[in-house]
């Protein structure tokens, strides 16, 4: 039973991690009021330049730039969606598209059409001391990327914030009433641009860390609606920090679940895991029915 | 750099050959895409899964024509397959509509899944139930004569597909300007408030007929594709169209006739690119960013919204 | 400022002053060359019509818009605000006519708003329940916003200033969401904190407010200052002349203003003649509600098990406080909304204003031809028979006096007034045997309203339609009513008219509940 469970438990743990950055960032996006559709653009991007930047300095310069990458798609987010005044959902579809046609074709640009060279560097789970031991949750929590141990941190540290400091209930304030955040006083598009920002870096985290401590490699397309799954983590997670995190947990399962059930022997066309996040993602949503919780500005670009 | 703008020019219109076999045979299945995207966007609905709604045209026209065999006319079989195409593609989009209309489901959210979907469900068919008898390659086998569509200049590859479209295109300008319907139309997508409240319109029903009319339009453009230009099925059947076509209507700011220019523009791009792949050894893909900066472009240059809101038609319903 | 001379009561020192402001939005000039001088320790009254830029000149005080020319003093030193957060730093609070609350936030994280580093509840609530104590606004600051009364709403938006030690308070028309008991309540409060030290402007449209509590009045019109003194160095009539612009010839009598503050020409001696004149037409109802009851989403019991019928011919005003259930009961009579429970008996030739006009009855970017074709959107088939309704409008538009450049333009290119006139013309074309109107004079100016409330009164017809209009104003519905009833909580129920028309206090007791206003606030937590 272990045989099956640890590797299943393990891969969820890894493929939830990506997942859980670019939802986190999401939710401070969204919990300002904008709603990011351009995520699967910034998660490109920041597959990309983490690939680049590993390649020219290492693992941790390739996180740099995997966040760079991300942070600079997010600020083009924000100067149309909170300069332009453009719409949110248009700009982040063109966005999305954006990233995925300048990722290939940089990629193709430098890397030439045979692709990147195979030696990426990347990154190796680290057994914590002690903890690692433990039965069953040393091998699935404490034997992974520093990455997800990472995570551990941001998760209460992110939730803290939000909760306990002025800017996080002034985030909190202008993403249910721009208006009333202004009339107290609040710089509303400053910390909107910082909330864009912030999901930019986490999206471009989540690239690197696709890239460097998952795949091992670029393939054009590897987001793979990453984004928008992202977004769903979002609205499962009721747009808090810990339900976002339990949320992604649940996803990461459901990329896990190909690795089990193939390892079971299970005769389904694989296709049919393929598509089984996605599937997820739907269910989800409309199981999640109203919107209760949804910060009140996001409705105005929800039709 | 030059070289690459000359390489791109002859590919979309340097010889007659490009120009009726290459740029317009690619605007074909863009003007019914981008046609379906600007009604749906026309009526506030964010239908961005016009990709995926092609898809499931193109696998359900290929299923159909193979099932019929050789022996049915053409007479039947093209207007079977575009019938059974639309269908899909409006089923495709019907679940998006459902989605929203019971659950409250963001339909950009739940459209883009249905395309990831739509793209799994064509990787299984084409290596499972309509794989080409050899078992070798992943896609189908060649559809039956009689399902391949006529072409409309004898030694050019332009097909009926791009008549249809440019029908649709004119149909869709006089629904929208002169009856009812297009009124409803415009008006739930300019204001559902005022649409219910003064006019009393069911928003509900109109946004459902406008969304499975939108997914029709990608499912026929997908059944064109496959009668007209691949006679086969196989995963890369669209190199992205479903989302140029959202450039292509927000290019026509949704004006049905613009979408025809828009459509033609986009087509000749996308001709344009694959010959500068060949000959100039620039990836084609630097169409996505094109795409990507006309709809930055075209935001950036409106002051009002292009969506919705400022999708009147305005005084030319007069007359 | 040291130019004070020595010895002057200090309540005469200037705590906020406002000297040549101008302000232009595009090419609208908002306020020109607007002043005056708020003092220490006083109740000073920004008194003026709609759009005559009393709002405007406010926000520039409170650093939400920057004057184009001008200059701000606080306690004499002059200032440049370059936002909201600069003036409340120099003391400034305001009250927005709109609540500036965000409903599913508590008391305590609404009030915490706009501050700096670490958040901690606890304390905040401490220092909201001291503040709430010493002035003696009684608030829960545990207490969701959403869950809160309106004027329960407002206690927290001036302890909100007060946590921030306002010494200036600025409070934009704090009675209109108000009932008359309240009202008077908060009045009150008012007086009392000026009277210990703090410094209130308050901006409102009803004289009779300005005269009783305050110790300046400054009165704008067409965005400048045309009166700046001392209540006490005023008249009434001087004031409405400054207010209207002329004291005679408009047709706008100062007499008739200060009876009914939003429709001048009609005057309520006038009404009760008519009240009793069409007392007797009641026959056959045009519209019957039986035992209606309506539950909204959030589970909130809007109106209860009411019976009403209304007759051709008769103008039936409603009145009540904002939530009591008047916008229920519009809705259900106009068909927009079902009831809970109950029975419905109306025809289908019922026109409806709602309250939300750019919203709710116009497509704005839609040419008038199309927003005159709305009107059948529903039920129109095939063809638009575009001349025809182009053809419609244009009649439309001369017998409803609507100025517009011809059907063609788009509705956002008119005037407020122009769109409702539009509104009203379209609504009673379709409507012949009911209208309901909603507050149709939110946000016109005196003119445009009295000429709506007049359209109102001069419904022809035969049978004549019956009118159901509701406004926040009592005063208006008193002017155009021939029978008044009375949301509160959720009931509905008749008023008898005084045997003095003049006579208020039926009205008002009724719209704080028939017992009286003995106990306000343990019916404010819903």
């Amino acid at each position: 039973m272990d045989a099956l469970l640890i590797p299943f438990l393990d891969a969820t743990i890894r493929t939830a991690t990506p997942l859980a950055y670019a939802a986190l960032g999401e939710v401070v996006t969204e919990r300002s009021g904008v709603i990011n559709i351009g995520l699967e653009g910034i998660i490109i991007a920041g597959c990309l330049g983490g690939l680049i930047a590993a390649g020219a300095g290492g693992p941790t310069v390739g996180f740099l730039g995997g966040a760079l990458a991300g942070l600079l798609m997010a600020a083009l987010f924000a100067l149309f969606v909170l300069r332009l005044k453009a719409d949110a959902i248009i700009t982040g579809t063109a966005l999305t598209l954006l990233g995925l046609g300048l990722t290939g074709t940089v990629y193709r640009g430098v890397f030439g059409l045979e692709g990147a060279a195979l030696g990426t560097p990347s990154i190796a789970p680290i057994a914590l001391p002690g903890l690692s031991s433990l039965p069953l949750v040393g091998p699935v929590f404490f034997t992974q990327t520093v990455m997800t141990y990472l995570l551990y941190l941001l998760v209460p540290l992110l939730a803290w914030w939000l909760a306990r400091t002025h800017t996080g209930l002034a985030l909190r304030a202008i993403g249910e009433s721009r208006t009333a955040a202004h009339a107290a006083g609040i710089a509303v598009d400053r910390i909107r641009w910082g909330a864009i920002l912030f999901g930019g870096v986490m999206g471009g985290l989540c690239g690197a860390t696709l890239v460097l401590g998952q795949v091992g490699t670029f393939t054009e397309g590897m987001s793979a609606g990453r984004g928008f799954i992202a977004i769903a983590i979002v609205v499962l997670g009721r747009w808090r920090v810990v339900g976002t995190a339990l949320a992604a947990l649940l996803f990461g399962g459901a990329f896990a679940l190909q690795y089990l059930l193939q390892a079971v022997g299970w005769a389904l066309p694989y296709q049919l895991f393929l598509a089984l996040p996605y599937l997820l993602t739907l269910v989800m949503l409309a199981a999640l029915r109203g919107r209760a919780e949804a910060p009140a500005e996001l409705a105005s670009h929800e039709g | 750099m030059t070289e690459a703008l000359l390489a791109l020019w002859d590919g979309a219109f340097g010889s007659s050959y490009a120009i009726w076999s290459a740029t317009l045979v690619r605007s074909a299945p863009l003007l019914l895409l981008g046609l379906g995207v600007a009604l749906a966007f026309r009526a506030g609905v964010l239908n961005i899964g016009a990709e995926g709604q092609f898809l499931m045209g193109a696998i359900s026209a290929t299923a159909i024509a193979q099932s019929m065999g050789g022996t049915v006319p053409s007479i039947v079989m093209i207007p079977v397959m575009a019938l059974v195409g639309a269908l899909a593609g409006a089923s495709w989009a019907g679940i998006a509509a459902w989605l929203r209309q019971r659950f409250g489901v963001l339909e950009v959210i739940s459209t883009i899944m249905l395309n990831f979907i739509a793209l799994a469900s064509i990787s299984w068919m084409v290596r499972g139930p309509l794989q080409e008898p050899t078992r070798i390659y992943p896609q189908s086998a060649e559809i039956p004569g009689p399902a391949q569509w006529p072409f409309l200049i004898p030694g050019q590859r332009l097909h009926l597909g791009f008549v249809i479209g440019l029908l649709a295109c004119g149909i869709a300008w006089v629904v929208l300007t002169r009856t009812a319907i297009g009124f409803r139309i415009r008006a739930v997508g300019a204001s559902p408030s005022a649409a219910t409240s003064a006019g009393g319109i069911a928003v509900a029903g109109t946004v459902l007929r406008v969304f499975l009319v939108s997914g029709a339009c990608a499912g026929l453009a997908g059944a064109a594709e496959v009668g007209g230009v691949t006679w086969a099925l196989y995963e890369g059947i669209s190199p992205g169209y479903g989302y140029t076509a959202i450039a292509v209507a927000l290019l026509a700011r949704l004006h049905p006739g613009w979408i025809i220019v828009s459509a033609i523009f986009f087509g000749a791009l996308e001709a344009g690119a694959s010959a500068m792949q060949r000959d100039a050894g620039i990836p084609s893909v630097v169409v996505q960013v094109i795409v990507a900066l006309v709809i930055l472009g075209v935001l950036a240059g409106s002051q009002r919204r292009v969506i919705a809101g400022a999708a009147t038609l305005g005084a030319e319903g007069r007359r | 400022m040291s130019t004070e001379p020595v010895g002057v009561d200090p309540r005469d020192q200037e705590a906020l002053a406002l000297e040549g402001i101008t302000v232009r939005f595009g090419s609208v000039t908002a306020l020109e060359g607007a002043h005056c001088t708020i003092r220490r320790g006083t109740v000073h009254a920004i008194l003026g019509e709609n759009g005559a830029g009393k709002s405007t000149l406010m926000r520039a005080a409170f650093g939400w818009l920057t004057p184009d020319a001008g200059t701000i003093r606080v306690h004499g030193a002059p200032v440049r605000f370059q936002s909201s957060a600069d003036a409340i730093a120099q003391g400034i609070g305001m009250v927005h006519q709109h609540f500036m609350l965000i409903p599913a936030m508590t008391v305590t994280e609404n009030i915490a708003l706009g501050g700096q580093g670490r958040f901690d509840a606890s304390t905040t609530a401490a220092r909201i329940a001291e503040v709430a104590r010493k002035t003696g606004l009684p608030v829960d600051p545990t207490a969701r916003v959403r869950d809160l009364a309106i004027s329960a709403q407002q206690r927290v938006e001036i302890i909100k200033a007060l946590v921030r030690e306002a010494q200036i308070l600025i409070l934009d028309e704090p009675t209109a969401v108000l009932t008359p008991d309240q009202a008077t309540e908060l009045l009150r409060w008012v007086r009392s904190f000026a009277d210990a030290g703090g410094t209130v402007a308050l901006i409102t449209h009803k004289l009779r407010e300005a005269f009783t509590v305050a110790d300046y009045i400054t009165v704008l019109r067409q965005g400048r200052t045309v009166v700046s003194a001392a209540r006490l160095a005023l008249s009434e009539s001087h004031v409405i002349e400054a207010l209207t612009g002329t004291g005679t010839g408009t047709g706008v009598t100062p007499a008739s203003v200060e009876a009914s503050t939003v429709g001048p020409t009609i005057r309520i001696a006038d009404l009760a003649t008519e009240r009793r004149m069409v007392d007797h037409i009641a026959d056959a109802p045009v519209l019957r509600l039986d035992g209606v009851s309506y539950v909204d989403a959030r589970g909130v019991t809007r109106l209860r098990a009411v019976d009403l019928a209304i007759h051709p011919g008769e103008i039936l005003g409603v009145i009540g406080v904002e939530g009591s259930g008047p916008r229920e009961l519009l809705r259900i009579l106009a068909g927009r909304l079902a009831p809970t429970s109950g029975r419905v008996t109306r025809p289908d030739a019922v026109g409806f204003v709602p309250e939300d006009r750019l919203h709710d009855a116009v497509i704005p970017t839609f040419s008038l031809t199309e927003n005159l074709a709305l009107a059948e959107g529903g039920h129109a088939r095939g063809w638009m028979d575009w001349s025809r309704w182009w053809g419609v409008t244009r009649d439309l538009l001369a017998t409803a006096d609507v100025r517009a450049v011809g059907p063609d333009i788009p509705m956002a290119t008119l005037s407020g007034g122009n769109q409702q006139r539009f509104v009203m013309a379209r609504e009673r074309r379709r409507a012949t045997a009911a209208l309901i109107v909603e507050n149709p004079t939110r946000g016109l100016d005196l003119n445009a309203s009295a000429r709506i409330l007049a359209d109102l009164r001069t419904f022809g017809g035969n049978p004549r339609p019956a009118v159901v209009f509701h406004s926040t104003d009592l005063d208006e519905v008193l002017s155009v009513a021939t029978r008044v009833v009375v949301c509160f909580d959720g009931h509905v129920a008749e008023v008898q008219s005084p045997l003095d028309p003049n006579d208020r206090t039926p009205y008002t007791r009724a719209m704080t509940g028939s017992d009286g206003a003995g106990d306000v606030i343990s019916a404010e937590r819903r």
